[in-house]
């Protein structure tokens, strides 16, 4: 199966930098080259971040353009990686790992081909 | 019909409800498909042994009903695209033996639990796909319209299918990060039992039973794991005073006033053996700690002479594993138990602020001040205490507490 992992920033946890270091999460490029070697990875990046975007509509045939991520919190999206995976559990190993998962937060969404 | 058939439908429901659907999704992978030809087996048997008699071997009548009546469907539902996986599939259930010994109930308890479902969806599908009951059955026991859990189930097996939930139980490390899970869903399904949060009768025995009969299965199928132990060492030490628990009228008898002679003597007895051999295997567990403590109830001749420290000292392991309010809190009023309302009224008094709106703490400041004789701040904790409570023989206590104290 395809999931789509989208690697979130929750504005209303900051990661104590105190805190005993998790073995479990791996520093991004680790991640990434696990991801890469074990073949489950299909396509996957960072993004710019919410001040980068651009979100438009179309409404009444008017193209309506605006500065900025559709999504209205504070809460925004980092970046993305779609996965395959055999099953829920098998994403979810993948995604624990991820160090947003520990920062952040991971929403994995299957796909769901047209 | 006769007595003895329905008698023999009702326990071989029980027994073999759970076990037939787990083997029809693991075979068949559609839900809905092993339901309905689980039901339809029984339907059948409802039919044919009151003419017939009862099979000499019930479950296996019943799984070869079930597995042809699925056979039949998936040859009639088969398409140009589904024709070699349905074969497939077909073939092996027409190779199951009728006699299966594999027991895939633990791989449907596990899946049914997942925490990708919301709670409500991992209550109502063990309910229905483990425990065999209806919806209609299910839906008046939370007190839910038939539809709303209808939809609640269908969405729950979407989700499983959508998401590609796994059927399984989880190995290695994952099964031990996965079974506090089933653990607490089995025992919120016998809370809503135990102890009904709302409408007006306080104990609804139904669940209670079924998430024992659930309970079971789990320890039978996983014979090492003292928390599965624990846990129906738990649920059978405290089902075993639920005749004490409420008057004819139906309202509530707290434990201290409880008339011992009714309770339930042979549940306590096992409830103490399973929790012993739990306690063996040294690895203690938040269920495990609870049993500890209803056994400590179950033991005591009278309430005075319960042995609050052994009590407190579970409570206090306990609040190590899980900081929670509510531990805090149910370790407060076993203080005061042993040490005096004084005590007990302090101990309330830290952890109050961390529980807001939950009505036992003006309850339990309440006792503490009328054991202390003071009567004017008592009544003000009752009256604090009825305007959260929700259920009609917790409102009558206080009530009646309230009048003493007024």
């Amino acid at each position: 199966m395809q999931y789509l992992f989208l690697i979130g920033v929750d504005a209303d946890f900051t990661p104590d930098p105190n805190a005993t270091p998790d073995p479990t999460k791996m520093a991004i490029e680790d991640w990434g080259a696990e991801v890469e070697a074990s073949g489950a990875s299909i396509f996957g990046n960072r993004l710019r971040p919410a001040q980068d975007a651009t979100t438009i509509k179309v409404r009444d045939g008017e193209l309506i353009v605006t500065d900025g991520p559709f999504t209205e919190g504070k809460d925004y999206i980092a970046g993305f990686d779609v996965i395959e995976a055999e099953d829920l559990d098998a994403a979810i190993a993948i995604a624990r790992k991820h160090p947003m998962a520990h920062d952040g937060i991971v929403e994995i969404r299957p796909i769901w081909p047209l | 019909m006769p007595d003895d058939v329905s008698a023999a439908l009702a326990r071989v429901h029980g027994e073999e409800w759970g076990r037939i659907v787990a083997t029809l999704i693991r075979v068949t992978g559609d839900w809905s498909l092993a339901e309905d030809c689980t039901a339809d087996a029984f339907e059948s048997a409802l039919t044919r042994w009151p003419v017939d008699g009862v099979p000499r071997n019930p479950g296996a009548w019943l799984t070869t009903v079930a597995k042809n009546r699925a056979i039949d469907r998936l040859r009639r539902a088969s398409t140009e695209a589904s024709k070699l996986r349905d074969v497939a599939i077909m073939n092996e259930l027409d190779e199951l033996p009728p006699d299966d010994i594999s027991d895939d109930r633990l791989r449907l308890i596990f899946t049914c639990c997942h925490p990708a479902l919301t709670m409500e969806a991992r209550v109502a599908l063990t309910l229905r796909t483990v425990a065999g009951l209806t919806t209609g059955e299910i839906a008046r026991a939370f007190l839910v319209q038939e539809s709303t859990l209808a939809q609640r189930l269908v969405r729950a097996q979407a989700k499983i299918v959508n998401a590609g939930i796994p059927y399984r139980v989880p190995e290695g490390h994952l099964l031990g990060e996965r079974l506090p899970g089933v653990l607490a869903v089995l025992y919120l399904l016998f809370s809503e039992g135990y102890a009904a949060s709302s409408g007006q009768q306080l104990v609804r025995v139904d669940l209670a039973e079924e998430a024992i009969r659930v309970a079971r299965v789990l320890v039978r199928l996983m014979p090492d794991e003292p928390e599965a132990m624990g846990l129906l060492a738990l649920m059978l030490l405290q089902h075993s005073r639920r005749a004490a628990r409420t008057t004819p009228a139906g309202d509530l008898v707290p434990l201290e006033e409880q008339d011992r002679s009714l309770w339930d003597a042979p549940a306590i007895v096992e409830g103490r053996a399973l929790l012993e051999a739990a306690l063996r295997r040294q690895q203690l567990g938040r269920f495990q700690l609870q049993a500890v403590i209803a056994a400590t109830h179950a033991e005591a001749a009278a309430t005075d002479e319960t042995r609050w420290d052994d009590i407190v000292a579970a409570y206090d392991e306990l609040a190590r594993i899980d900081p929670s309010p509510v531990i805090a809190f149910n370790r407060a009023i076993a203080r005061g138990a042993w040490e005096g309302p004084a005590v007990g009224l302090a101990e309330v008094d830290l952890v109050a602020d961390r529980l807001p709106g939950y009505y036992l703490v003006p309850a339990a400041r309440a006792d503490f001040l009328r054991r202390l004789g003071r009567n004017a701040e008592a009544a003000a904790a009752y009256e604090a205490a009825l305007g959260f409570v929700r259920s009609e023989p917790e409102r009558r206590y206080l009530e009646r507490r309230l009048a003493e104290v007024s």
